[in-house]
């Protein structure tokens, strides 16, 4: 497990769980991230409010890297814009494509988050799409330079689990980049059972942010995905199709 | 008129860094475009806000 790590646009990560920031109190952001074990948190943009004195990049531990995310955007130009502003802001070059039209859903659009990837790539960004479970559409985000394909597990915040579960295995299995499970996981359960289908990451915020106790559901998760990932290297046992087969020996009975 | 942030303000011949520090910004914290195009924060002073402009200054907030 030493030198597992996760690899994202030529960076190392040790922790497979990526934290996101919203909905919950600035306050809380520090234990969120001490406890979740997350080297990644997500940040949006925004106007900014001059009478809000607080920031939230004062709430974030050192050392954390920040994933901007362009939520917002309705198009391809939108989220490039706002990728943009967010490298302006001067933490990185990470950024989480989300393009958004539909407001029932919130799901994806594929097609012109491909479009975003490519032209933020050129510009040199580590571009994360977050992406409807399309393989086709994963492929096009390969092509088009991203660093990660991000499929969503169930429409994002509704933590109704792995939806998408049969989908996000195929993207697993034939895409050549890091599949990082994001918008949808509402329990640790859910997250390892992710991690053991091979998801490089997860990636999970409203789970956090509704729970009862947020800082204890963030080391819930933490455990969950590490144990998950080392299932996974472990390499789960085979599930008979039919019948049952004795953990014990089958001589030296006690009769006869 | 200057449209800042979606609100009209009579900013027109003064410098965004003026526009700034009226506003009371934290300018390590945010970021400015003005008219589509990002202001670098090396030219806050150079750059003259004119008549029509419009400028969005932004920050990082919680999210997803």
């Amino acid at each position: 497990m030493k030198d597992d790590r996760l690899v994202i646009g030529g960076h190392e990560f040790d922790s497979r769980f990526i934290l996101g920031s919203g909905k919950y109190s600035l306050r809380l952001i520090e234990a969120a991230v001490k406890d979740a074990g997350a080297q990644i948190v997500t940040l949006a943009v925004r106007r900014a409010n001059t009478r809000e004195q607080e920031n939230i990049l004062d709430f974030i531990p050192e050392g954390v890297t920040l994933l901007p995310n362009t939520s917002g955007a309705r198009t391809a130009e939108e989220a490039v814009r706002i990728a943009r502003l967010s490298r302006e802001l001067g933490c990185g070059d990470f950024v989480k494509v989300e393009i958004m039209r539909d407001s029932r859903y919130l799901f994806p659009d594929n097609q012109e988050t491909v479009r975003a990837t490519e032209i933020l790539a050129k510009e040199g960004f580590v571009v994360m799409p977050y992406m409807f479970p399309d393989l086709y559409a994963a492929r096009e985000l390969v092509d088009a330079g991203a660093a990660a394909v991000m499929p969503l597990a169930a429409p994002i915040g509704s933590n109704k689990g792995l939806a998408a579960r049969e989908f996000i295995q195929i993207l697993i299995d034939e895409i050549d980049l890091p599949v990082i499970v994001d918008a949808g996981i509402g329990r640790p359960s859910q997250a390892c059972e992710a991690m053991e289908m091979g998801a490089a990451a997860i990636m999970a915020n409203t789970a956090l942010a509704t729970a009862g106790d947020l800082p204890m559901m963030a080391a819930a998760f933490r455990q969950a995905v590490e144990a998950g990932r080392k299932a996974y290297l472990a390499g789960p046992g085979r599930v008979l199709a039919r019948g049952a087969a004795a953990s014990d020996p089958l001589t030296g009975f006690l009769r006869d | 008129m200057v449209k800042v942030n979606g609100e009209d303000l009579e900013f027109a011949g003064k410098t965004v860094a003026e526009y700034l520090k009226a506003a009371d910004y934290d300018r390590e914290r945010i970021a400015v475009e003005r008219n589509g195009e990002i202001v670098p924060r090396a030219q806050y002073e150079e750059t003259v806000l004119l008549e029509g402009d419009c400028v969005e200054v932004v920050s990082f907030v919680g999210g997803g």
